[in-house]
């Protein structure tokens, strides 16, 4: 079951078709189809360089897409300012994670819950899931580890209720303890009924978030399909992304 | 010949082909077919401002850096040559090492410049140059028992380029064959000489490398050039063009001061020459010289006229007043750098904006 | 407790030490000072002295830093909006002579108030003209920035003669803030006092808006990483407006308090000035507003020392000072980490 027949009751949340992005002289993306249906976490894989990080820019409106679609909820996307599309709920977790490190933790998620004062039991549970949050609310968020300003990134991108969260690599670099309280935080978002389009390399969180699955290669989605199946295809896998998820661990 | 003598880089256009040959037929002639000392005087300026401003294109149009101690290196030159004509005397002797030693000083100022700006981020290096320029005009102001201060340098050449001098004691069609005008022919054989040795270096492979730098620096150090070596060459082989043309304006104005080598106001011009010549060709540092030594001489004259025939109408005639010119000049400027970035040269050439 | 200490580490690490540095630069100068200067009283005057020039030349400098590390837009027009504001603000001044000859501190304080605050509308606004007419167009290109910044500045400055005429204008200072208050042997020029009030407050405020309010937070967000800015739903652009229009009311106010230091102006002085704003933003490390008030003290109080020291390396010593500060932090003495 890998022929792209995704479950789908309902039309998809957002869509790309033919979607093109030229970053200077260079043809990035070159003609990217992708759906990503409501109440599903997809995962975007594919080796560096194969054009995850553009299509996540591309939908936030950091790239002008060059020939093309998007839609979003139904409404297109393209030509709409990056604050715009942030504000029709599409969240934003950069692989640098963006966060603002001559700011406290505090004004951190001060300036993400951009429409009044921050949800308190949203905030709660945000200091239950990352409790070093509210260890170094007052903190410098320079001061952070890697793994906390992770963490730092992603409660500033749910603190605003979104309809769509994009997230970029969240376990680069990061040890294997921060990587396990990522993946439950992340499967608690999910329970609860959000969105994610999430770009990742650890097979191993991949597989254990993932509901579909998409394969980018020079700039074009090759591959699209459950997650589950294709964990359990090897060959599958070696064809696609060039070596098996168990062998990168 | 004509290949190996312009190196392969033709003007590529009749219009910009006419206009050139049109400015290098004046400026040959320019003794014989515009009598007068104020003619010749424009002359040799636009002789002199063609090479410095081909020297500062090196540098903004092949490299895409903006150095604003362009005139530091022009200056210089200048004093280099008016102090030993000052202090030691009129003899080629005294010109020579005076003018080559401000040539000399000039790159190695430029060479700490460069390696000093290889520390900073590429930024800073338009402040930097610029209070560096800054600095410098204050420093000879200041040592004026050397430089005359604000007041400037005056000297006598050697006795050949004097007007007294005559080659010939019979007039050639009707003109004089004086120091002053070997002194012209001297200015422009050394400034075609210094502009066909800029447009075969730009031509080489050396300039073939600059260009690749400019157009992408990551990429020309990946393919392995080391771009800061041949920025800091460039950097070092402009400075001693420019200290050229400064020796070679001393020589000309029989004068040098901060007012005509190292002020902000040179400076000034020496961008809108560039600019709206059209950066990243040599060709553009011969028009925009030559329009814009012409402006400043004759533009003056023509807002003197139409601000007296504004002048019962309140401002209007400020804004044309001849001493206005430069308030046009850099609307033109500004119109230049956003609508043709390539200047006239671009215009003329037909390949227009995003070159 | 091991999280309190890695944060007293991280903070060393990111700026407090840098801070630090900074001002144990001022403090060992002003020590070298006094111990090159020999008299208490002289050195006193001269640090009064430096700090009012750093104070001015900071209020000069501060916009020009914020609209770099926002936007990353290099303006070197901002000369012009000083030259502006202090002949809008002489001419108000001008206007309101009476006020200026009077012998009541607060009615020659109104005079000079109100010639600050309408120069600085003016050189809001025309502010506000500049960037949507010659900056806008050259986002994201910085040679074309300057190139474009430079021939405005021209153009301002031409149009300066054009209005007020070719002249420099001698601009007297108030009444009351003419002289110096002496206390035994030391002298305190009354303006300079001033100036440094001035100043003082002008960095209190910015500090505060800058740390305390969600816009103020924005900026400096904004000039860290202004993508991420956008991407949590705020206009970078409308936010760098506002920035550069308070940073070209802040050039104007600079203008107007520089104009009565000179006691003349002209239209050139925005220029002239820029050469000292530009070593302050670059010592201080670009986008830095704290970075930016430690570079103005440093060179203002070196400025005034060498002065009296060796008249003819004031300017110079000034850059002596950028390049070894640069040597030293190549970026400048509170770099701002970029995110992007």
């Amino acid at each position: 079951m890998s022929d792209g027949n995704s479950p789908m009751q309902r039309p998809p949340l957002l869509s790309l078709s033919g979607v093109h992005t030229h970053i200077g002289q260079y043809h990035i993306l070159q003609g990217v189809d992708l759906d990503i249906p409501e109440g599903q976490l997809t995962m975007l894989l594919g080796r560096n360089g194969a054009g995850k990080t553009t299509t996540m820019r591309t939908i936030m409106g950091l790239w002008q897409a060059s020939r093309g679609e998007i839609r979003f909820g139904g409404e297109p996307l393209n030509g709409v300012a990056t604050p715009d599309i942030a504000r029709r709920g599409i969240s934003y977790v950069p692989e640098n994670m963006g966060i603002f490190g001559a700011l406290t933790v505090q004004e951190n998620m001060h300036l993400a819950a951009r429409s009044g004062p921050m949800d308190t039991a949203r905030l709660d549970w945000l200091f239950e899931v990352f409790p070093a949050l509210k260890k170094f609310w007052k903190s410098p968020a320079g001061s952070l580890s890697g793994g906390q300003k992770q963490m730092l990134a992603i409660a500033r991108a749910v603190i605003e209720p979104s309809r769509l969260l994009l997230i970029d690599e969240p376990t680069k670099g990061l040890a294997p303890a921060i990587v396990s309280a990522l993946t439950s935080a992340i499967l608690q978002l999910k329970s609860f009924g959000a969105t994610i389009l999430m770009v990742e390399q650890n097979f191993a969180m991949a597989r254990a978030v993932g509901d579909t699955v998409a394969v980018m290669d020079d700039g074009r989605i090759v591959h699209r399909g459950l997650m589950a199946d294709l964990a359990a295809d090897k060959a599958l896998q070696e064809r696609l992304l060039g070596l098996s998820m168990d062998m990168h661990q | 010949m004509l290949n190996t003598l312009f190196s392969g880089d033709f003007p590529r256009s009749r219009w910009l082909t006419g206009l050139l040959l049109v400015i290098a037929v004046a400026l040959l002639l320019a003794p014989f077919l515009f009598p007068g000392s104020r003619p010749l005087d424009t002359a040799a300026k636009i002789c002199v401002f063609i090479v410095l401003v081909a020297s500062y294109d090196l540098l903004l149009g092949y490299t895409g850096v903006v150095s604003f101690a362009h005139t530091v290196f022009f200056g210089m030159g200048a004093y280099g040559a008016a102090i030993a004509l000052a202090k030691v005397g009129p003899g080629w002797g005294a010109l020579l090492t005076g003018g080559a030693l401000g040539v000399v000083s000039a790159m190695v100022l430029a060479l700490l410049i460069a390696l000093f700006s290889l520390r900073v981020r590429a930024i800073f290096f338009a402040m930097v140059t610029l209070a560096v320029a800054s600095a410098f005009a204050i420093l000879v102001s200041q040592l004026f028992h050397i430089t005359g201060g604000e007041d400037g340098l005056s000297y006598s050449l050697p006795r050949e380029l004097t007007p007294a001098f005559r080659l010939v004691q019979d007039k050639v069609f009707d003109v004089r064959i004086d120091g002053r005008l070997l002194t012209y022919y001297l200015v422009l054989t050394v400034s075609v000489v210094l502009f066909l040795g800029l447009l075969r270096l730009v031509n080489s492979p050396f300039g073939r490398v600059l260009q690749a730098i400019r157009e992408n620096e990551f990429r020309a150090e990946a393919l392995g050039y080391k771009t800061v070596l041949y920025r800091t060459l460039a950097s070092c082989i402009a400075a001693g063009v420019a200290a050229l043309a400064g020796v070679m304006m001393a020589v000309w104005a029989r004068y040098t001061g901060p007012e005509t080598t190292l002020s902000m106001d040179i400076m000034v011009n020496i961008l809108l020459m560039v600019v709206i010549g059209g950066m990243g060709t040599l060709y553009g540092a011969v028009v925009g010289a030559t329009l814009f030594v012409l402006a400043q001489n004759y533009l003056q004259t023509l807002m003197a006229g139409l601000s007296s025939a504004l002048s019962g109408v309140p401002v209007l005639p400020n804004l044309f007043a001849p001493d206005r010119w430069l308030l046009w000049l850099g609307v033109l400027f500004i119109l230049s750098v956003y609508f043709f970035p390539t200047g006239l040269v671009g215009r003329l050439r037909g390949t227009g904006a995003g070159r | 407790m091991s999280g309190s200490l890695q944060t007293v580490l991280a903070r060393l690490r990111g700026g407090d030490g840098a801070r630090r540095s900074g001002l144990l630069l001022i403090a060992a100068l002003m020590l070298l000072a006094l111990a090159g200067v020999g008299s208490v009283p002289t050195w006193i005057t001269l640090t009064l002295a430096g700090l009012a020039m750093g104070m001015m030349v900071f209020i000069m400098a501060s916009g020009l830093t914020l609209v770099f590390g926002l936007m990353d837009v290099l303006n070197f027009g901002h000369g012009a909006f000083i030259s502006l504001g202090a002949f809008v603000g002489v001419s108000v001044m001008a206007a309101l002579g009476p006020w200026m000859e009077s012998a009541s501190l607060a009615v020659n304080l109104a005079a000079v108030l109100a010639g600050a605050i309408i120069g600085m509308v003016v050189t809001g606004l025309f502010g506000y003209v500049f960037e949507r007419l010659v900056v806008m167009p050259v986002y994201g290109n910085h040679l074309k920035q300057i190139l474009i910044t430079m021939g405005g500045l021209i153009v301002v400055e031409q149009l300066i003669y054009v209005v007020w005429g070719p002249d420099a204008i001698p601009i007297p200072r108030p009444e009351t803030l003419k002289g110096a208050l002496t206390f035994g042997d030391v002298v305190l020029e009354k303006y300079r006092l001033l100036a440094v009030a001035v100043g003082l407050t002008i960095f209190a405020v910015m500090t505060g808006v800058l740390t305390r309010t969600k816009i103020g937070l924005l900026v400096r967000a904004g000039v860290e990483n202004s993508e991420m800015v956008e991407s949590l739903g705020y206009p970078i652009t409308r936010l760098f407006i506002a920035v550069f229009i308070a940073g070209s009311a802040l050039a104007g106010l600079g203008g107007v308090m520089w104009g009565l230091y000179e006691e003349v102006i002209t239209a050139h002085m925005g220029m002239s000035v820029m050469v000292m704003v530009f070593i302050v933003v670059i010592i201080g490390g670009l986008g830095s507003v704290e970075g930016c008030f430690l570079g103005a003290l440093l060179v203002g109080l070196m400025n005034n020392y060498v002065a009296y020291l060796a008249p003819k390396m004031a300017l110079g010593s000034s850059i002596l000072l950028m390049v070894a500060i640069l040597m030293w932090r190549p970026e400048g003495l509170l770099p701002v980490a970029k995110g992007r």
